[in-house]
């Protein structure tokens, strides 16, 4: 009866989509906050350096990175679509409308969206760009691997020329692009801590209602697993995550 | 009991309507919320003024004709109750209340307060029904049906297709009424037949019709005066991608 261009235009489809690529953007949020916990370790950065630069240059890691710019766009593009949709299906508004059985989130997915979009964008510039093309700092540690002490030098682009991690002498010696510095000088701006705070307050809004919906969109509403599909989307992906990445910037900031 | 009514006036589907205000004074408590509407109109007869259109059959709450947004609600403030069976009692005497039609592309308004929801009926003809042989009369009990699966099945049946969840989604999706008409066949023995194409079909008709999509909100649940549950919107969808996706419609040669 029909092809795959057919089921996905449908209304139907297009829900489907919406539901893969946020189940596979939420599956991200584990592996980002667990990788970025490095931030809080206190050496300098040196974890998180070599965490950033495993993150950029692994091969799988870069494909499945490849697959997450997509479904942003894609999640993004949908909802764009369906939001123009939905509005015409209803061209005249009622003088009042109650919103009595759903949540305050289901209601405002768009404008969340919309937030963390403009963080996701703001987010990558800061960060992304900066590592891969922009003006990020370069950095030696020295670890005595005897004592386990380590000495931090900053050092110029012309002493740098790719990522090294060697042992000479005991001496574990590794330079590295040093993103941890630019986080740290970004996260002393107020304004931005600010705004990171809030895209984390609208994820945790656009979470508490999107996970639990992604699983029902699938068809799984099975009794036995939907306690624990609610559970994990509220403690884990609408608390515990939200607050580990707003916790970063906060962290810096203090400091 | 003294109301004032902000009602919708329209005279035809290509007219633009507006809100007109009544102020009724003889409202008895006992009153269902039709027969209010019935008091205003005999009054509008006496002034030789026109008579406010809405739709009724029954009065019984289970034709599904009735069909008003109450105060931003389908069916008015009382849960699981059509409009013919919410009486003035669950009003105050002074109250404001807002009547409108239910608001949606696929229910153009025909006149005031009714709406043309024949694009329910189409999607119901695109595939809710089933083929039965016409030969003798079957033995009562013969098809053998779990308990819990018959009372799924008559939980899904008991849609009286009013168009409230279309009403109350924000997206003005019919998906509630759909997925109930696809769950109440899709679960029993008599539906097998046409299982998967009744489901490609039904969701083909409502995007034809210009319904908008789900996105889960379950305001639709809420509002539904025969609590129909949104796990039949799971299950539409467990229909419609199974049939999408996984069934083979061509025999292996």
């Amino acid at each position: 009866m029909s092809n795959f261009s057919n089921t996905f235009s449908s209304t139907l489809g297009k829900k489907l989509i919406m539901c893969l690529t946020g189940l596979f953007l939420c599956s991200f949020l584990i592996v980002h906050l667990t990788g970025n916990l490095s931030l809080f370790k206190n050496d300098e950065g040196l974890a998180f350096n070599q965490y950033a630069h495993f993150m950029t240059n692994f091969t799988p890691i870069k494909v499945v990175s490849y697959l997450l710019y997509s479904s942003i766009i894609i999640h993004s593009v949908f909802a764009l679509f369906i939001t123009i949709q939905n509005k015409k299906a209803r061209p005249v508004a009622y003088a009042q409308k109650s919103g009595n059985g759903s949540i305050w989130s289901s209601r405002n997915m768009g404008v969340l969206g919309t937030i963390l979009l403009l963080f996701i964008v703001s987010h990558m510039s800061s960060f992304w760009y900066e590592y891969h093309w922009g003006e990020t700092p370069y950095v030696k540690y020295e670890t005595d691997l005897n004592t386990g002490k380590t000495i931090t030098t900053e050092i110029s682009a012309s002493d740098y020329i790719e990522y090294v991690s060697y042992v000479n002498n005991g001496i574990e010696i590794t330079k590295s692009k040093n993103l941890y510095k630019e986080v740290a000088t970004e996260f002393k701006e107020w304004y931005l801590v600010a705004f990171y705070v809030l895209a984390m307050l609208a994820m945790s809004f656009h979470l508490v209602h999107g996970f639990q919906s992604a699983f029902q969109t699938l068809g799984w509403d099975h009794s036995k697993y939907k306690p624990l599909i609610n559970f994990i989307g509220v403690w884990v992906f609408s608390i515990l995550i939200p607050i580990g990445f707003a916790a970063m910037p906060l962290y810096f900031f203090f400091k | 009991m003294n109301l004032t009514l902000k009602v919708w006036r329209q005279k035809n589907r290509k007219a633009s309507g507006k809100f007109v205000t009544y102020k009724t004074d003889d409202v008895s408590p006992d009153m269902s919320f039709l027969e209010m509407l019935d008091v205003v109109n005999e009054g509008l007869v006496k002034k030789q003024e026109e008579p406010i259109q809405f739709d009724h059959d029954c009065r019984e709450g289970i034709c599904g004709s009735c069909a008003l947004m109450i105060n931003g609600q389908p069916h008015g403030p009382k849960k699981a109750t059509t409009t013919c069976q919410l009486h003035m009692r669950s009003f105050n005497t002074g109250d404001t209340i807002v009547i409108e039609p239910w608001r949606s592309v696929a229910f153009p308004v025909v006149k005031d307060l009714a709406v043309d929801r024949s694009s329910l009926d189409r999607i119901q003809h695109a595939g809710g029904y089933v083929s039965v042989g016409t030969g003798g009369v079957p033995d009562a009990n013969e098809i053998a049906i779990p308990k819990v699966i018959a009372d799924e099945a008559f939980n899904s049946a008991t849609c009286i297709q009013c168009g409230a969840c279309v009403a109350a989604c924000k997206n003005a999706s019919a998906m509630l009424f759909v997925s109930a008409k696809v769950s109440q066949y899709a679960l029993l023995p008599q539906g097998q037949t046409e299982r998967y194409e009744r489901a490609q079909a039904m969701v083909l008709q409502m995007d034809e019709e210009g319904f908008g999509g789900c996105t889960n909100t379950y305001q639709c649940e809420a509002e539904c005066p025969k609590e129909i549950k949104v796990t039949n919107i799971a299950r539409m969808n467990r229909e419609y991608f199974n049939a999408e996706f996984l069934q083979d419609k061509k025999a292996h040669v």
